[in-house]
């Protein structure tokens, strides 16, 4: 039914809760989609039919016999490959993973079981999520679905494009410096990072776990905000998680109204931004202007200016450390031409690891080397607390912070991977959100003239999750961009 | 900042356990020297007295009670070793 592939996940819930849909019926609808076009997005990893196809006949025989988990019960979602699912590959698109099957299940994954969705689909990222343009895959890149010459935003391209393309309603994604906001707006979807601590890590493979979330992406502000509310809340297996019961995101976003005051950081509209995405940014803000809300300028110049430098020497210095697990010794890539144990180590690694990943780990391993230690990693954790005050005092004047989610389009494949630095600094205006541990959310503002989408970033206070969705929920229903789906 | 921004490949790679390929590290030591050289930037912010943040609120210790619980089966634990023997994950030998 081809009808189904852009329903949202909202919409799909009413049909099964009507009984004019069953999940099987969904579930094959999409597969089958996924099996003609995925060839050229490349969205997917792997894909375990039988396993889904379970999943479905159970999610329907609950729904026939009253035992519905939610209303979310028998609706597909796609998982970034990076997050554990008992019995499935993990692979975090790296050699090193290529053959491993996760042991148990990661929090959100047993979240998302007790709701009823159909857990299908492992989506393809950039190497242990270190890219912003997917490209870093061991399996090979994901193309956008709206112009596959051009590159999905990472490193949850996979999830996005899936989303993007009619593959999948929902998709979880992570994020540690604008991994699921990025191509969210690159893709023309929904993309949000929680709050640090709100959604465990538990069964997240680590990147830089100071700075890693779990979040969803959704073509919907009301589907994001159904999937956040089956993932959200406390999990004494992470002890980062922040103790408290999450709201019911869902009821809470259709409660808030405007106005709404809201800070324009006039710093992330300078050099480097592309003109076109600056004018649909302000097009966008004039709406909530219009609305009745007040814009206010605020400053945030240490994020705009050292939030990059900050971020790749906080993220890679806590990568090289993750990484030290992938040794060859208990699992993953091991060398068969080691001489000896040691030499274990250096060649698994050699033969395990990408490029992007590397290069990570040798720039965090010599960041916190002994004599550069306080010159680099400590100088960046004191400008990072810098940067988190310049937020904090931001959002006690405002309830959001607009800007772009990112200053260019989807860019070629191919044009930024010759030049690490070129590509980090297409996360600058992201990176800073998780730096100061705030929610940050993505939604679709618009398109280029070459049309190629266009996001607004919306940044919030800590916890505040179902005031931003209001927010972006606002303008999503006075446009009609989540409508417009790409044509493969 | 460090003064330096070349760093030495070969100290690094060694610390981190990585073998590189000569083509490897003449490529990172380009690209990392020109990424250094954008971090140095932040040596020109004032951080006099600012306390360093490791995240981004407070993280406490977390203790729970000591006390057994079920945990990975050996089986389970093992499925993913690159070689076993005798429910232990099997390496090259370490000591003669």
């Amino acid at each position: 039914m081809s009808d189904l592939w852009f329903r949202s996940a909202t919409e799909l819930a009413a049909l099964l809760g009507a009984g004019r849909l069953s999940s099987v019926e969904l579930v094959q609808s999409l597969r089958g989609r996924a099996q003609a076009l995925d060839g050229r997005i490349h969205a997917f990893n792997s894909f375990d039919e039988a396993d889904a196809l379970a999943q479905a006949r159970a999610a329907d025989e609950r729904r026939a016999s009253g035992r519905a988990r939610g209303p979310l019960d028998g609706v597909p979602v796609a998982l970034k490959d990076v997050i554990a699912v008992s019995g499935q590959p993990l692979t975090c698109s790296s050699r090193m993973l290529e053959n491993y099957v996760s042991p148990y299940d990661a929090t959100v994954t047993e979240r998302l079981k007790a709701a009823g969705l159909v857990v299908c689909g492992r989506t393809n990222l950039d190497e242990f999520a270190m890219g912003s343009s997917n490209e870093n895959s061991a399996f090979g890149p994901v193309a956008n679905p709206w112009d596959t010459s051009r590159v999905p935003g990472g490193s949850s391209g996979g999830s996005a494009a899936a989303v993007a393309a009619g593959f999948a309603p929902l998709a979880l994604g992570s994020d540690t410096g604008g991994s699921i906001r990025q191509p969210a707006a690159l893709c023309g979807i929904v993309g949000m990072k929680p709050t640090y601590g709100l959604v465990s890590r538990y069964g997240l493979a680590a990147f830089a776990s100071s700075l890693d979330q779990i979040g969803p992406l959704a073509r919907t502000v009301d589907d994001a905000a159904l999937l956040l509310g089956a993932i959200a809340g406390h999990d004494p297996r992470d002890s980062t998680s922040f103790k408290a019961e999450a709201p019911d995101y869902a009821a809470e976003v259709a409660n808030r109204k405007g106005p709404w005051r809201l800070g324009v950081p006039k710093e992330f509209f300078g050099a480097g931004l592309d003109p076109e995405i600056g004018a649909t940014v302000r097009t966008a803000i004039d709406f909530y202007r219009k609305q009745g809300c007040e814009i206010r300028e605020v400053s945030l110049p240490f994020a705009a200016e050292y939030a990059v430098a900050a971020y790749y020497i906080i993220a890679t210095a806590e990568a090289s450390s993750n990484l030290a697990r992938y040794d060859g010794v208990r699992y993953g890539h091991r060398s068969t031409k080691a001489k000896d144990a040691v030499d274990l180590y250096f060649r698994s690694r050699a033969e395990g690891f990408g490029e992007e990943v590397k290069r990570r780990i040798i720039l965090g391993t010599y960041v916190l080397s002994s004599g550069y230690y306080d010159a680099y990693y400590l100088r960046a954790q004191k400008v990072r607390a810098l940067i988190r005050n310049e937020f904090t005092a931001a959002l006690q004047e405002v309830d959001a912070l607009l800007s772009p989610t990112s200053p260019v389009p989807a860019f070629k494949l191919g044009e930024k991977s010759a030049d690490p630095l070129a590509m980090y600094l297409t996360d600058i205006y992201t990176i800073s959100v998780n730096l100061a541990g705030l929610p940050g959310l993505s939604v679709p503002c618009g398109f280029t003239a070459a049309g190629l989408p266009v996001g607004l970033q919306l940044v919030g206070r800590p916890f505040d999750e179902a005031g931003l969705l209001a927010i972006a929920r606002s303008y999503e229903q006075a446009h009609g961009w989540s409508q417009r789906h790409p044509a493969l | 900042m460090a003064g330096t921004s070349q760093l030495d490949i070969d100290y690094v790679a060694n610390l981190a356990r990585i073998a590189l390929t000569p083509a490897e590290k003449e490529k990172f030591s380009r690209q990392l020297d020109d990424v250094l050289h954008y971090v140095e930037k932040l040596g020109a912010v004032d951080v006099t007295g600012v306390e360093p943040m490791a995240h981004a609120a407070p993280v406490f210790n977390v203790w729970q009670p000591d006390e057994s619980r079920p945990g990975l089966p050996v089986e389970d634990a093992l499925r993913n070793a690159p070689a076993q023997c005798d429910n232990m994950v099997a390496v090259p030998k370490v000591v003669e």
